[in-house]
């Protein structure tokens, strides 16, 4: 493609522009809230503790940072929640000395690498992180210049394997969703299982509904369900009238991937608070 | 209503620089009213492209206080007027003199995009036949008029001067209006990661920011063509899958 010897004007140094508006807003709100979101989850996720409420009312609270529980940390409490019962010897021979073993290092890895493939949150913390660029029309830094290779070359041309973090994630959604289920199931003092509905409950159940209206406004999912084809009128009716509920949702994409970052956030929090009572979680049923 | 100062690029290359211009505005003025006044009174020279004042022929493209805009799209009533407007031409593209750029590097590099071509006809009489839910995906892209606004705020081509290995933008839109018509046969996607570079794409949207047709460049043209290209040379499923039902 033609187009090397063109006389350009000169690069701008970072920062640089004629914008008069607050340009910087966005990129900083932005980094905020990553680096806040990033440093809340590593902190609890190497915690290993304080991930689910049972409490002396009998909720059944367990954190999304540690759904599925594929272990139980030794020598807390049972939760009752882990698949496989115990963690193995082998695995916690394996655990790095440096770190305590936490269940949610084992499962983090799935949802985190789909956030960050993403293709919203990939334009987001390409601005707010690494300045390129730091918002639309302002300079960008120096050094890059004509050596910018975008997601063309590795490492970044690995952003391509957002399709596979994408079926991972759909399974998370039907486990956070039965964690939502299993929020409803209280103990009482009996030992007997009774319904019941706490303010955990209902954020528990607001936690995979934003996390599903994220994860359904994917834009591989959108591509994979009928975005691939030219004639989405050849699929059949439920397949076109899923493209058009993923389109409905995508056009929200970015809305949805804040939303459900935060409350995802706020339902181990307050998970945490109770399991550790600095707040008691309050009985509506 | 007030007087407003105008700070414009004037002057040609390396020697072009800001002079202010100070005219009266009236209700109802757009940027390219106060450049024409301008031209009237003060700066008979002053270059300036412009075609239907309309919004409709993408001639007028310019910088209005940073931002990628057309001229005659731009209200002065949604200008802080107290302090002088600047005025520049696009960045992206070889400056020739005062507002106007040399904007040919478009037209080069759209020739290399592969042609429309339909599949055999469906009815004897050599006609086709759509569905309007699939040619409504392509007609948004077709609105596209060519303002090049989207190139000149991409960062790929205004600040990394990727001119020679990255097609933009606007040319993902027209290759996505190919490339997803209902009756094309026609295969863009090693054109696209190779020579159009799509992958230097990082989706930071900008381009739709700017788009005065308001086309919703990224999300509708150009994640789902590297969502292609993703099938074609990425993915191992997908290609394994295509062995047993090959695609077009």
């Amino acid at each position: 493609m033609s187009g090397a010897d063109l006389h350009l004007p000169q690069m701008r140094r970072l920062g640089e522009t004629k914008r008069k508006d607050a340009w910087w807003i966005q990129p900083t709100l932005v980094f905020l809230g990553f680096s806040a979101f990033i440093v809340y989850s590593t902190w609890a996720a190497l915690q290993g503790a304080h991930f689910y409420f049972g409490g002396a009312a009998g909720a059944n609270y367990l954190s999304p940072f540690y759904s599925p529980l594929l272990f139980e940390v030794p020598g807390r409490a049972v939760t009752g929640h882990s698949w496989f019962g115990a963690a193995p010897d082998w695995l916690l021979r394996m655990w790095p000395s440096f770190i305590p073993f936490s269940p949610a290092l084992l499962i983090l890895w799935a949802p985190g690498g789909f956030r960050f493939t993403c293709y919203y949150y990939r334009g987001a913390y390409y601005k707010a992180f690494w300045a390129d660029p730091i918002s639309c029309a302002v300079g960008e830094p120096g050094f890059r210049g004509e050596k910018y290779r975008g997601e063309r070359r590795f490492p970044l041309i690995i952003q391509n394997i957002h399709r596979y973090f994408l079926y991972l994630a759909v399974g998370f959604i039907g486990l956070l969703a039965w964690d939502a289920v299993q929020a409803f199931r209280f103990t009482g003092a009996d030992g007997s299982r009774h319904l019941g509905v706490g303010v955990g409950t209902l954020v528990l159940c607001i936690n995979p509904v934003l996390l599903g209206a994220y994860t359904f406004g994917c834009h591989s999912l959108r591509h994979l369900i009928g975005g691939r084809k030219d004639c989405i009128s050849d699929c059949s009716a439920a397949r076109a009238g899923a493209y058009r509920g993923v389109t409905c949702l995508n056009r929200r994409h970015m809305l949805f991937a804040w939303l459900s970052l935060f409350w995802v956030g706020f339902t181990d929090f307050y998970v945490r608070m109770c399991s550790t009572g600095y707040i008691t979680d309050l009985r509506l049923i | 209503m007030p007087d407003a100062t105008f700070r414009i690029t004037t002057g040609r290359g390396e020697s072009a620089a800001f002079k202010d211009y100070t005219t009266h505005i009236t209700e109802g003025m757009v940027v390219l009213d106060a450049v024409h006044q301008i031209q009237a009174e003060s700066a008979p020279t002053l270059a300036c492209r412009w075609n239907c004042k309309a919004g409709k022929c993408g001639s007028c493209s310019a910088e209005i206080n940073g931002k990628p805009r057309l001229m005659c799209m731009t209200r002065l009533d949604t200008l802080d007027l107290s302090v002088p407007v600047t005025v520049e031409p696009m960045r992206a593209f070889p400056h020739i003199k005062d507002l106007v750029t040399d904007v040919s590097w478009n037209f080069e590099v759209k020739k290399r995009i592969r042609k429309f071509k339909p599949r055999a006809p469906d009815a004897p009489d050599g006609t086709w036949r759509m569905r309007q839910e699939d040619v409504d995906r392509v007609q948004e892209f077709r609105k596209c008029i060519e303002c090049f606004l989207c190139q000149d705020v991409c960062h790929v081509l205004r600040d990394h001067h990727k001119h020679a290995e990255f097609a933009g933008p606007r040319h993902f839109v027209y290759t996505a209006a190919l490339e997803m018509h209902p009756l094309d046969t026609e295969n863009r996607l090693e054109h696209l990661k190779d020579s159009a570079g799509l992958g230097y794409c990082n989706i930071t949207k900008c381009c739709t920011k700017v788009c005065p047709e308001h086309i919703t460049i990224t999300d509708n043209a150009i994640i789902p063509l590297k969502e292609r290209v993703v099938d074609e040379f990425y993915d191992p499923l997908t290609r394994l899958f295509r062995i047993f039902r090959p695609s077009k």
